[in-house]
């Protein structure tokens, strides 16, 4: 199934809006667990590599899937918890 | 695509976007994190192929077994980068994984591509052209970024026309794409395969070390447009969703970091520091002489001042130094002295390092200062404790027109009574720039280990 060019565009140029407005006023303390939360959210790029890996039908594209569902697993699962780990650290204290 | 599915992916669109909304608060980030993993997995679990069937539902195949390998593989990888490694090792963690993201998205492209099955049209040629491209530049490029904060090869990497050659490389990798889109050859892929790959690292090779944050954060937004790519690419809306919004929040981030620094982007990427000639830097009109002090002596300083302003830096990191820093504020907070902490935004490797760093010392909230905000009132401070910090207290970026670090805003540590710098030796900051503060009238040193030099100033408190 061919996808609809035009949706998807639209869907992307709105997408870019909504990415600039959501983080407009970030104080500087927050700088590196939001580009860690966002490095994260990149990660779903595990399901480009499962719905390729789900298709391979060779023992190079099996290889080179399972190498991109390795990475991208990493980067969903680690990126998620690396941002946690770091904003543990901002609870409040505890008196 | 059915309409179950598309209204999944518009909920799941909504948790990224409220899941970063708070991850821009500091009292809601946690949440917004949480809230944003929510979304990954309810995702994750409604996956679904091009012509709309549910991943998961499909007949269990050896691919599925594979699948089910990797992913476990690459959680454990994860769980144990992101547990494991020490809070001064954060930045260089994100690179890591954001480089793993841009293979990924490099590999699925490049998969997709080369799949003689497909007939695909020139939007979606240039789509796994561009996901390729990008996502390979940003691994090899976040690659280069880790080692540098690891402390590979540091110093900015340049030689003469080396901006040129980039562009000619850039130029080729075009070239190779604009005919691929039109032919397709495995040969002239792998080539450009290979190139974005070399372009990645000369692109980050000349950026000296401090630096670093503002590429990671650009090499973040990268791969999010590769991903968003690899979305048309295989029609996966939640990808395309996804991915742009990491690309757009990320440049903007890009630039609230530059802009922190006050220096334009183009200056980070095609390098001002880069220039580094084998002279120190700044070091024209520097007047007086450094002026060694004991621990001692710093805690009668302290002890007796009524308000203590605390600069730390990369070097209380290094150090792991946190928990001696906090021990002291108490102790001097125990004796009444006011103790607050100027934060600087780019002290340390990464904007908001330092927070980190304090928080995990669980530091008072309400003692961390930012730089705006305590700068008018340092006039009236005692004692100025730099810990490790350098460039960013350095005041030749407002006198000395002709430094590099000219016009970035610093924390005015030099208008305060007396100003302790702590500092292993004499040797310049990450920028490789002379600093004029160690020179002033009022500035003392305390050589040695911030740890350390701590650790006898704690006691010597104490004993007071």
């Amino acid at each position: 199934m061919d996808p609809n060019i035009p949706d998807i565009i639209f869907i992307f140029v709105l997408a870019i809006f909504v990415g600039i407005e959501v983080i407009s006023k970030v104080p500087s303390m927050l700088h590196t667990p939001l580009m860690s939360g966002t490095n994260a959210i990149h990660g779903i790029i595990l399901f480009g590599g499962i719905l390729v890996l789900a298709d391979a039908d060779s023992t190079l594209t099996q290889a080179l899937g399972f190498v991109a569902v390795v990475f991208g697993s990493a980067n969903v699962f680690g990126g998620f918890m690396v941002t946690d780990r770091m904003l543990q650290m901002f609870k409040k204290k505890k008196k | 695509m059915s309409s179950t599915i598309a209204y999944i992916i518009i909920g799941v669109s909504v948790l990224f976007i409220i899941g970063i909304k708070l991850l821009a608060s500091p009292k809601t980030a946690r949440i917004g994190n949480l809230v944003a993993a929510a979304g990954m997995l309810i995702a994750l679990l409604t996956l679904h192929q091009p012509t709309g069937d549910y991943v998961w539902s499909h007949g269990w195949t050896f691919n599925y077994t594979l699948i089910a390998i990797g992913t476990v593989i690459g959680l454990i990888i994860g769980a144990i980068g992101a547990y494991s490694v020490k809070m001064t090792a954060m930045p260089q963690m994100v690179a890591l994984f954001n480089g793993l993201g841009g293979g990924a998205a490099a590999l699925v492209a490049s998969l997709e591509f080369t799949n003689p099955d497909h007939e695909i049209s020139t939007f979606i040629a240039v789509s796994m052209l561009f996901a390729t491209l990008i996502g390979s530049l940003s691994f090899s490029g976040s690659i280069i970024a880790y080692l540098k904060l690891e402390g590979k090869f540091e110093k900015p990497m340049t030689f003469p026309g080396q901006n040129i050659l980039n562009g000619l490389i850039l130029l080729v990798i075009v070239g190779l794409g604009v005919y691929l889109t039109g032919h397709m050859n495995t040969t002239a892929f792998i080539v450009m395969f290979c190139l974005a790959l070399f372009f990645g690292v000369a692109m980050v090779m000349p950026i000296g070390g401090a630096d670093m944050p503002v590429v990671i954060s650009l090499l973040n937004s990268f791969t999010g447009l590769a991903v968003a790519a690899d979305g048309f690419a295989i029609n996966n809306l939640a990808m395309v969703v996804a991915g742009t919004l990491v690309g757009s929040s990320g440049t903007l981030l890009t630039l609230l970091m530059c802009k922190a620094m006050n220096r334009p982007v183009t200056n980070v990427l095609f390098g001002a520091f880069g220039s580094g000639g084998s002279a120190q830097v700044g070091a024209a009109g520097i007047v007086g002489t450094v002026k060694p002090i004991q621990a001692d002596e710093v805690a009668l300083l302290l002890a007796y001042a009524q308000r203590v302003v605390i600069v730390p830096g990369y070097g209380m990191a290094v150090a792991q130094a946190q928990h001696s820093v906090r021990e002291l504020s108490d102790e001097l907070g125990k004796r009444g002295v006011e103790v607050q902490f100027a934060i600087h935004p780019v002290a340390g490797r990464m904007p908001g390092h330092m927070n980190v760093l304090l928080a995990e010392a669980n530091d008072p909230y309400d003692q961390l200062v930012e730089m705006e905000a305590i700068n008018p009132s340092m006039d009236r401070v005692d004692v100025c404790l730099v810990i490790g910090a350098n460039d960013v207290v350095n005041p030749a970026a407002r006198e000395d027109k002709s430094s590099p670090i000219y016009g970035m805003p610093i924390i005015d540590a030099d208008h305060c009574k007396t100003v302790i710098v702590m500092k292993r030796s004499m040797a310049a900051g990450f920028a490789g720039i002379e600093n004029h503060l160690f020179y002033k009238d009022n500035t003392r040193m305390l050589f040695g280990d911030a740890k350390a030099s701590l650790n006898a100033l704690i006691a010597a408190v104490k004993a007071n």
